[in-house]
């Protein structure tokens, strides 16, 4: 089974070795939750810019499968498929 | 600028909205600057520690997306280092996440390695590695008052942290909620305003509930301390047990800073503002007020400060140093520093436009190699 992508933006590859892609097996990770857990388990420090310790993905971090932004679908427990492409990207916001 | 070596020399920490600038002099009038470090981070605390062989700079830092971190720097800013599991993370069960860092506090020189911090949700914390790992002090935390703690504008916070020289008294203050003190070292706490108005709430005299600016503690009188208020200047002489108001003098009692001198009895500063109508200084002049008589009277202090100044000076975004005569700093929302070298009488303007100053902090460095800074 093809692995799984998780695409990051620039912002964030430092704190993946300087990755722009990285990649779960299939198997592993039937849910975005699952999948954050496998991608960010060699980078703390990235795991923690994307959720808080309850979790919880950060308010202004998007997640997008398929196209479609995580929360409108089941959020953490949105369900990932071989081959799919993941992508993480910060939202409009600040000033 | 090269190295300096053996030499006294000065450092100024000034965390912004959108990054962290480190200002560098040898006479606290001209100053050169590195930065923006953390740029689009917040930068709301800083703790200069210098009780090791060389001064560690800690910060908090919070960017909007990515969330809070603590990071620190012992080549005073040339490398940041932040611990990969997170300085300070919430622990299982609380069900809490941490939201920002407000206060960084070495605590004294007889107690190396120990950091406090004060955090938002409001809670407090304690390091016994140099701030890089701090434990949750469940105390606090689990107080029956705490779900009766409010929010200020700025967010629900415990943000002054004052310890004393026996390490077991530690008096707190959170916004909103007031004062509280422990007298053994953080172990149990109750809430000590008698004195300070709550005018905001329907009993003007809770146990708790203020919205204490910030405190700070006499350099030498056991037992006292300062605090402003959310309207109300205050010292208590018997730690908290009762708040006398001593804002007489003062052009408003509204703030958010104050400051106490690290070794003189007596002598504190605040930046009045107008409030809660007009948050400006009042009139738009802006004014340092120092009292070295604990608050029996106040000598304003505005030369070199700008004619007109319409921003207001944040409870973090002051601070003085360890030298002699003791250096005063503070900076406005509108981005500009302004340093004194002779407590207050005279400023100088370190740098203006940067982003909203969130904190400033100073310390004497000696016989440390000072990175290139840019004039």
């Amino acid at each position: 089974m093809p692995d799984i992508t998780v695409v990051l933006p620039s912002v964030l590859q430092p704190l993946a070795g300087g990755q722009s892609l990285l990649t779960a097996p299939a198997g592993g990770a039937g849910t975005v939750g699952a999948l954050l857990d496998a991608v960010t388990g060699d980078y703390p420090v990235l795991a923690r810019r994307l959720r808080d310790e309850t979790g919880a993905l950060r308010r202004y971090v998007n997640i997008y499968v398929n196209g479609e932004e995580v929360r409108r679908l089941k959020g953490l427990e949105t369900e990932v498929s071989a081959g799919q492409e993941v992508l993480i990207i910060q939202s409009v916001a600040g000033g | 600028m090269g190295t300096m070596a053996n030499a006294e020399s000065y450092i100024l920490a000034i965390g912004t909205k959108k990054g962290l600038w480190l200002a560098h002099s040898t006479d606290r009038k001209e100053w050169s600057l590195s930065g923006p470090h953390f740029l689009m981070s917040e930068i709301p605390s800083i703790g200069i520690d210098t009780r090791g062989d060389s001064p560690r700079i800690m910060v908090g830092v919070r960017s909007e997306h990515w969330g809070p971190t603590v990071a620190h720097s012992d080549d005073l800013g040339a490398t940041w280092t932040e611990p990969e599991q997170g300085a300070i993370s919430f622990p299982e069960g609380t069900e809490a996440a941490l939201e920002r860092i407000w206060q960084i506090y070495p605590d004294a020189a007889s107690r190396p390695g120990v950091v406090w911090a004060g955090c938002e949700p409001i809670s407090v914390w304690k390091s016994t590695d140099g701030g890089e790992h701090f434990e949750l002090n469940r105390a606090l935390w689990d107080h029956p008052h705490r779900s009766e703690w409010g929010a200020g504008y700025g967010g629900a916070a415990a943000h002054s942290i004052v310890v004393d020289r026996s390490g077991e008294k530690v008096h707190i203050a959170m916004s909103t909620g007031g004062v509280y003190r422990s007298l053994d070292g953080g172990a149990s706490w109750e809430a000590r305003n008698k004195g300070i108005s709550a005018y905001f709430m329907p009993d003007p005299n809770p146990e708790f509930g203020q919205c204490v600016h910030k405190i700070a503690a006499d350099a030498a009188v056991d037992g006292r301390l300062y605090a402003q208020n959310h309207h109300g200047v205050y010292r208590t002489d018997d730690d908290g047990e009762n708040w006398e108001p001593i804002a007489d003098g003062l052009p408003a009692d509204f703030g958010f800073v104050m400051l106490t001198h690290p070794r003189r009895s007596g002598t504190a500063w605040v930046v009045p503002l107008k409030a809660d109508g007009e948050r400006i200084p009042p009139d738009g002049r802006l004014a340092v007020h120092r009292t070295d008589d604990a608050g029996g009277s106040w000598k304003r202090l505005e030369t070199g400060l700008p004619d007109h100044e319409y921003n207001s000076v944040l409870r973090d975004a002051a601070s003085v140093d360890t030298a002699e005569p003791v250096g005063v700093y503070f900076g406005t929302r509108g981005g500009t520093v302004y340093a004194s070298a002779d407590e207050g009488e005279s400023f100088t303007e370190v740098v203006s436009h940067l982003p909203d100053v969130l904190c400033v902090r100073a310390a004497v460095v000696s016989g440390a190699a000072v990175p290139a800074f840019s004039a």
